[in-house]
């Protein structure tokens, strides 16, 4: 297929394999950030043709993998009330809260429909008047546009039965909480370039100054991530620390400013717990006084609902690094894909979850 | 060590093991819910050994003569597709789990569960796609029921067909006669009907349109009896759960290992596109007009250039082959040069979020 085929050449991907390999005089610890980048390396077998060289440690970047409990129970909530229509993106469906998930509540006679962008949510309640339409703003900068763009419009055009639960979190504030924690091993960054389209890249230099890490904006290709991994590399063995765009032909310095300044009229930085994780204070985006009206956890009063985040989960020990999937002993035995114990084995983005669904035979071997 | 670690993260993990109470959408789905949903609810009541060979038809003797049998619902929306509807593909559905045991489509019962309101015009069409796949795979439609309930209480229409086919000794393909040594060949492009079916569903436009690949395998399985007889040692059509399901039962049921390569698998750029949007993975998505064969390697180009001659062949390749080493597994080798296993999935694939 064009402009996707030619990211996934075996003969390019083996010669900067080798590049990688020929750089590198010690073993250096990455994080690619991003669900997404985690997905296409496990999913390709990109760790293992690395070897020792370069040891990837999967990052907090699943956003459904990262929706604190709290809002997931909230989301159930919802969802049983007869009055509304529950909308969200598909692969929250499966996300466990306290004691069941979206695809039960459906079961059960919830009305839950996936959509494929919250304006499809914003057109089901114009269709459907006498509902109360739910869309779960779920996700990172990446999303939040078109998430923001849903309020926005449903302000302007006076649709009153239309809101959003929001559970928005950002990237910066997650890289920083990871590298301040005391057993950090994370030596430079893979930073998501999707978030990084939106965002641009201005954000991350000063985190890139103070901690000493190289960050690479980083595309989702296999010879993308390659990539990323090589100029990380190169940075490293030279004893640079700066941010570097892999992703050019995406993102600009910049980002996209109407996207950024839509999402500030919209939302404004929050405390938000992440799962696995816990609270990072202002990490997270919450809507603004003026969008108030469309905060479904005001309108059906459920922002009572407060679900104890437990600490004791691995899935923090796996983010930071200093736990592989395999080596937990709940992976694979009573963790798995459809009975999740923690955040990452939540959906198909999780490191977790990518292990067990592509890895199994690497941990056999 | 071990006890220690399930004692405190397995207890105190953010989510409890949730144990659904009643059935989701998820059992239908043809991954390891549909499997546990059998396992747990049906097969306990029904253990007989015929049964218990859990093949896309059973196979039983009447006088000396097997004979083949299997059963299949039509529940699909939207009822009309590209390349197709839900008639001709009650017709296909059933032809084919009888062709993969090896029998020849002879005859055919429908039960027709029609929802008050359907307009005549729609029903039309799919009653006249269904009798032309049945005249075109060699079945006779010999009887036949209707029902009609309230609106809402059906989807238009369902549609149950019941297959009925002869087996001779000569040719007799199983799941469990699968080898290490075989080649793995499909006949063609995967993933057209589940997108076909998905995109006319959410009415989600692509640069190109896709139809559905619905269609008899007949022709091609005698094809392949004319060439490679009974060597040919599996055949299943891979539809629900796509080809990845099809390998892993496959490969549970012969208890041998499959090792597929990426780069070999024919799947259409539409298809492929489709996909990246949507994140799913082609192998999981339903074909209704393709076959995986597990052939022995001498005679593997017999084969493929046998499902080549016709037309629904065309695009036949072989795509890995059965091996001894981890049974009950299927390995990819990616395009890139990496391994991955390909498992069968829980339930439905999902839409991800970005």
């Amino acid at each position: 297929m064009k402009y996707l085929s030619e990211y996934r050449d075996g003969r390019v991907a083996r010669a900067v394999i080798a590049e990688i390999k020929a750089t590198a005089t010690r073993p250096w610890v990455l994080m690619e950030v991003c669900g997404g980048q985690t997905h296409t390396i496990v999913k390709q077998g990109l760790d293992e043709l690395l070897g020792d060289v370069v040891e990837m440690v999967h990052g907090p970047g699943c956003p459904v993998c990262v929706t604190p409990l709290e809002q997931i129970d909230k989301a159930l909530a919802l969802a049983a009330r007869p009055d509304i229509i529950f909308t969200s993106f598909g692969d929250m469906l499966r996300v466990p809260g306290s004691d069941c998930d979206l695809l039960q509540i459906r079961a059960r006679g919830g009305a839950v429909r996936i959509v494929y962008s919250p304006l499809d949510a914003l057109e089901l309640a114009r269709k459907t008047p006498d509902k109360q339409v739910v869309f779960f703003a779920v996700g990172f900068e990446t999303t939040a546009p078109a998430n923001a763009m849903a309020v926005w419009r449903a302000k302007e055009l006076g649709v009153e039965n239309f809101s959003v639960l929001v559970s928005h979190v950002t990237v910066p504030p997650a890289m920083t909480a990871l590298l301040d924690a005391p057993d950090n091993r994370i030596q430079g960054f893979l930073a998501a370039g999707h978030v990084c389209t939106i965002m641009g890249w201005t954000e991350y230099e000063p985190i890139a100054a103070k901690y000493r890490v190289p960050i690479i904006v980083t595309g989702f290709e296999p010879l993308d991530i390659l990539e990323g991994m090589l100029l990380a590399v190169r940075q490293l063995e030279e004893g640079r620390h700066e941010v570097e765009n892999q992703y050019v032909r995406s993102v600009r310095r910049d980002g996209n400013q109407p996207a950024q300044d839509l999402v500030s009229r919209v939302f404004e930085l929050v405390d938000r717990n992440w799962r696995g994780i816990g609270p990072i204070p202002r990490s997270g985006l919450g809507l603004r006084a003026e969008f108030a009206a469309f905060d479904a956890e005001k309108r059906f009063a459920v922002d009572g609902i407060h679900t104890a985040e437990p600490t004791a989960c691995r899935a923090g020990d796996v983010l930071r690094g200093v736990l592989k999937p395999f080596d937990c002993a709940a992976f694979g035995t009573i963790c798995t894909p459809e009975h999740p114990l923690g955040a990452p084995m939540v959906s198909s983005e999780g490191a977790c979850a990518a292990y067990y669904n592509y890895g199994r035979f690497r941990s056999a071997v | 060590m071990t006890t220690d670690l399930l004692a405190t993260a397995g207890l105190t993990c953010p989510a409890p093991a949730t144990t659904p109470d009643r059935v989701q959408l998820g059992h239908g789905s043809g991954g390891k819910m549909s499997a546990a949903l059998l396992r747990d609810r049906f097969l306990p009541h029904f253990a007989n050994d015929i049964l218990a060979q859990l093949g896309d038809a059973a196979v039983v003797d009447i006088g000396g003569q097997a004979v083949a049998i299997s059963t299949d619902t039509f529940v699909i929306q939207p009822l009309e597709f590209p390349g197709g509807n839900i008639g001709s593909l009650a017709v296909h559905g059933t032809v084919n789990d009888l062709a993969m045991m090896g029998a020849r489509p002879r005859w055919l019962s429908a039960g027709f569960v029609l929802e008050e309101g359907l307009p005549f015009d729609v029903l039309d069409r799919i009653v006249r796609a269904m009798a032309d796949a049945a005249r075109a795979a060699g079945v006779l439609l010999v009887t036949g029921d209707t029902k009609v309930v309230e609106r809402g209480k059906a989807d238009g229409v369902f549609i149950n067909t019941t297959g009925v086919g002869v087996r001779s000794a000569d040719f007799a393909p199983a799941p469990t006669r699968a080898r290490p040594g075989d080649a793995v060949i499909v006949s063609g492009p995967l993933g057209c009907h589940g997108i076909a079916i998905m995109t006319a569903r959410e009415g989600l436009a692509f640069e190109a349109e896709i139809a559905s690949d619905t269609a008899a395998l007949t022709p091609l399985v005698e094809r392949l009896r004319e060439r490679v007889g009974d060597a040919v040692h599996t055949l299943r059509d891979p539809t629900r759960g796509g080809l990845a399901s099809a390998l892993n039962e496959i490969a549970a049921a012969a208890g041998i290992g499959v090792a597929l390569e990426e780069g070999a698998i024919p799947i259409p750029g539409p298809v492929a596109a489709a996909c990246e949007m949507l994140g799913f993975d082609p192998l999981y998505v339903a074909n209704e007009g393709v076959l995986v064969a597990f052939v022995p390697e001498p005679l593997a180009d017999a084969a493929v250039e046998a499902l080549r001659e016709h037309p629904l062949g065309r695009a036949a390749a072989r795509i890995g082959r059965a091996v001894a080493a981890h049974p009950g597994m299927v390995i990819l080798e990616t395009a890139i040069g990496g391994t991955r296993v390909v498992d069968m999935l829980p339930g439905d694939q999902l839409p991800r979020i970005c």
